[in-house]
């Protein structure tokens, strides 16, 4: 019980320092919107034979990308606030276990990428008319799911390299591979979405919770050893 | 003592070398569908295992070292993770060739392609972290190690799902008589060549490890600037 108090404790404070400044969480959302833009711009056309099935097959694309370099902005920024002003001795210092306060910071990075994917979903159902509400529950899960996944994955790396030198060029070269099972869990799932295939929906809804539970389990052995001073 | 071994395994890769030249293109029979073309198998097979073998020694090693903290250990993984970098780009052609021949394709977004390039990305990252993240980067690179690792099963799970154009692995123990004297003698020769490599370069990194190491003794001390 503890533990989950000096969880909430750490995100409500990432959480708090965001929302009055509001300075990662506007450009995560203004990015996110404007990549979606750009994808239209190349990848749709006309399609002869109805455009929805040309919809089923790249919206996905369109959304998990959006999502996933917007919250490369984010994560990158929640650790350089620590670092700047020097405040993550602080925190490994506070009587919090190391496993909580990484929990934390992964939980504030999830509610971040939580409030642009409500920017996000919404754009591409109205953009392309794509029925990503057709199945509520199957979608919530995707959702969940894969932004845990990028937010567990993330904040291990980006406190990783938060005392290094290169740390904004390094994180996505390090990041994307690792998390390309995920994205292709992510992209599929969806498209089953789209398209009605609840079978394949729930294979990689089972698949990313696959995921998810060993990098958890991965992150919260290496988080420890990699950030102490 | 140590040295003369070394040197006495280089001397017999130079002679197995030469040895499977020869098993390859003289003893082993011309491939009924592939002619000439299956030839590079020998060394792409050996290679992909070598490949395989390094990641294996860069997760253990890393996992050892966030352990253990014992710079052997780093040392151990930064030999092998640029070792995976160079068996998977000699993966990559020679597979990129043999798809040429096989399938007239050179790229196929089959599992183990794509789980081996991947993987090899996910090495090139290693090898740039160590490389520019500057001070503190082995803790960090080993971190990615063990990722790396854990990544291994999800990766080729995940695109698995797709249609698989490469070969089963069965291939290799269905090797007939002098095709497989070739194949087993080229993975024998390029696993000494891999672990020569990764001493060789182990003890690079042990040097380079020991210099910092004095450097800051002696800027402690006050003996440079």
């Amino acid at each position: 019980m503890d533990f989950l108090r000096h969880v909430t404790t750490i995100a409500w404070k990432d959480l708090r320092v965001e929302l009055r400044s509001r300075e990662i969480l506007f450009n995560m959302a203004f990015f996110a919107a404007m990549v979606v833009i750009l994808f239209s711009f190349a990848f749709l056309k006309e399609g002869k034979d109805g455009a929805m099935v040309v919809v089923a097959e790249v919206a996905p694309g369109f959304l998990w990308i959006a999502v996933l370099f917007s919250a490369t902005l984010g994560m990158a920024r929640a650790f350089d606030r620590e670092r700047e002003s020097d405040t993550m001795r602080g925190l490994l210092i506070s009587p919090a276990p190391r496993a909580a306060l990484f929990l934390g910071k992964a939980a504030g990075l999830f509610v971040l990428m939580a409030m642009v994917e409500a920017v996000v979903v919404p754009l591409i159902w109205f953009f392309f008319a794509a029925p990503l509400f057709a199945e509520p529950v199957a979608m919530t899960a995707i959702i969940v799911l894969t932004t845990a996944g990028v937010a567990v994955v993330g904040s291990v790396f980006a406190a990783m390299l938060m005392r290094t030198r290169a740390r904004d060029v390094l994180l996505p070269v390090i990041l994307y591979p690792i998390l390309v099972p995920l994205f292709i869990a992510a992209i599929k799932g969806t498209s089953g979405v789209l398209v009605g295939e609840t079978e394949q929906t729930w294979f990689w809804i089972r698949f990313l919770l696959v995921y998810d539970s060993s990098f958890v389990v991965a992150a919260l052995w290496t988080f420890e050893s990699v950030v102490i001073e | 003592m140590k040295r003369g071994i070394y040197l006495a395994a280089a001397a017999a890769c130079i002679v197995g070398i030469a040895g499977t030249l020869y098993l390859i293109f003289y003893r082993a029979p011309i491939d009924r569908l592939l002619l000439f073309n299956q030839k590079i198998f020998y060394y792409h097979v050996a290679n992909a295992w070598m490949l395989g073998a390094a990641i294996i020694t860069c997760g253990v090693s890393s996992l050892l070292y966030l352990r253990t903290r014992q710079g052997r250990h780093d040392d151990l993984a930064r030999a092998a993770g640029e070792l995976a970098v160079l068996y998977g780009a000699i993966v990559l052609v020679t597979g990129s060739i043999w798809g040429k021949a096989a399938w007239d394709i050179w790229w196929d977004w089959d599992a183990r392609l794509t789980t081996s390039l991947l993987l090899w990305m996910t090495m090139v990252g290693y090898v740039l972290v160590r490389q520019y993240g500057g001070p503190g980067s082995e803790r960090m690179a080993a971190g990615l190690g063990v990722f790396a690792t854990v990544n291994i099963p999800l990766v080729y799970f995940s695109v698995k799902i797709w249609r698989t154009l490469h070969p089963q692995t069965s291939v290799v123990p269905g090797l007939q008589g002098s095709m497989r004297a070739a194949m087993w003698s080229s993975v024998a020769l390029f696993a000494v060549l891999y672990v020569l490599f990764l001493l060789a370069r182990m003890r690079v990194a042990q040097g380079e490890r020991r210099l910092s190491e004095l450097r800051e003794q002696a800027l402690d001390a006050g003996l440079i600037e």
